[in-house]
């Protein structure tokens, strides 16, 4: 692991698997949304029911988002692994971004099936709590001047938030349970079918990939970012060989 | 343990000579508490169902008034870099500016939660799990309330921005507290909510000046 830590080795190896990963990623989206479309609309739901093949996978990514930043927070805080570093910044939106895909799918499914857009519901309130810890670290990498300080601050907050993440979902399951009589969402007793199951499975696959995918791009394009940086600030020292002497003489 | 309680007193000498925080705190909370009356109406039955969460609510606002303020004074003279080389873990100094904290902002707003509760109506007989709750979950409140304003330190806006990192967190002190007060008015005497609310405290004690001085020891570097 510590051998891919090296970020001219990650360029290297990154750049050849882009263009396959890219590849993999749209042909399984391409097959797990065909199947959706063609999966048999629910003899409930009717056609809402394939909102499900963007929501659950989303609602996954937003949860493996917050795992990985918590792992990649832990590597840079333990081995100060630079790559890391970029790596939990890099997931920290792209986590962000799926949960609010899964808020906003949500929220349209339930407007048709519960007659409400938003539901004091345990797994969307944890969800909810979930978009906000993600927004709290984005704020805080870039709350400083010095970028450093940023990355190291939110590294610390991720495991926070991480160490609190199954405290607040069970307090919020209990506060739940406790206020509502009733669950509307009952997707635990309902069995899922095997044409409906196959898409959610192909579709999770395929935004696994799609966040694996992003992800590459964006650590790539911050490390070009910090290189042109680096680059620029050498540029800004190099003083012209004969200015450092021609000063002197002005003033005497 | 000198040192400790030199933190502490010298931080409680800071607040009572400078007359702040801790009586802008209490202010605050007896004030945002009082609004509510006027923004959902007078109803004694409506009021006395929404006090306890009302009464939360604004104590959980109340401590995050002066969390900025927690290390940023000491950062910005020099001090914290006094605490640091001094052979006091840092974390232990973490741990009595929580103790400070709490006692400027936690207990004027423990003393003054009665008052408020009388006048938002409470049900008399869920005020001693209400002031139970308090008692243990606003120690957790300045427990979490360091982690943030040692991670906010030097931040540009820190004082927004350790809300948005605290508030989240706190939810679940915040849904046991009201849990305990709620549960005293119906069968349940609210025994149990108190031990988890317990369980928080004993859970956020050791770890959130950890990552306190954790914090601190980057700022600092």
């Amino acid at each position: 692991m510590h051998r891919f830590a090296n970020p001219a080795r990650f360029m290297r190896v990154s750049g050849v698997v882009l263009p396959w990963l890219a590849g993999a990623t749209i042909v399984l989206l391409a097959i797990g949304l065909f199947l959706g479309f063609r999966a048999p609309a629910d003899y409930q739901q009717g056609e809402t029911v394939k909102i499900m093949f963007i929501h659950v996978p989303s609602a996954m990514m937003a949860m493996f988002g917050y795992s990985s930043l918590a792992l990649a927070s832990a590597m840079a805080l333990i081995w100060r692994h630079p790559l890391a570093e970029i790596a939990a910044q890099q997931t920290a939106p792209l986590g962000a971004g799926f949960t609010a895909i899964c808020l906003v799918t949500g929220s349209l499914w339930g407007e048709p099936m519960w007659g409400t857009w938003w539901v004091w519901d345990a797994r969307l309130t944890s969800v909810l709590v979930l978009f906000f810890l993600y927004l709290g670290y984005i704020a805080l990498v870039h709350a400083f001047d010095d970028p450093t300080r940023g990355s190291r601050a939110s590294s610390v907050l991720a495991l926070v938030g991480a160490v609190n993440v199954p405290i607040i979902h069970w307090s919020v399951v209990w506060w739940n349970s406790l206020h509502q009589g009733s669950s509307v969402l009952s997707m635990d007793g309902l069995k899922m079918g095997w044409s409906i199951r196959i898409p959610v499975l192909v579709m999770a696959l395929a935004f696994t990939l799609l966040f694996t995918l992003l992800l590459v791009i964006r650590m790539r394009a911050a490390l070009l970012e910090r290189k042109i940086r680096a680059l620029r600030v050498l540029e800004a020292e190099a003083v012209p060989s004969d200015y450092s002497f021609a000063a002197p003489e002005a003033s005497a | 343990m000198s040192s400790f309680t030199a933190i502490v007193r010298r931080d409680l000498r800071l607040a009572f000579r400078q007359g702040g925080d801790g009586a802008m705190a209490v202010m605050f909370f007896v004030l945002a508490a009082l609004l509510f009356p006027f923004g959902i109406g007078p109803e004694p039955e409506l009021l006395a169902r929404v006090a306890a969460g009302v009464i939360w609510v604004t104590a959980l606002l109340a401590a995050l008034l002066a969390l900025d303020r927690m290390f940023m004074t000491d950062w910005d003279d020099g001090t914290l870099e006094l605490i640091r080389l001094s052979p006091l873990p840092l974390e232990l100094a973490v741990l009595a500016k929580c103790l400070s904290h709490w006692l400027v902002t936690g207990l004027p707003v423990l003393a003054a939660t009665p008052l408020v509760a009388l006048m938002l109506r409470l049900d008399p007989s869920s005020l001693p799990m209400l002031m139970a709750g308090l008692a243990i979950g606003t120690p957790v409140l300045s427990l979490f309330g360091s982690a943030g304003a040692a991670l906010t330190l030097g931040a540009r806006r820190g004082g927004v921005l350790v809300s948005l990192l605290v508030l989240p967190l706190e939810i679940p002190v915040l849904i046991f507290g009201v849990g305990a007060a709620d549960a005293a008015l119906s069968a349940g005497a609210g025994a149990a909510q108190l031990a988890i609310l317990g369980a928080l405290f004993a859970f956020a004690l050791p770890l959130c000046p950890l990552a306190a001085a954790a914090a601190l020891r980057q700022a600092l570097e």
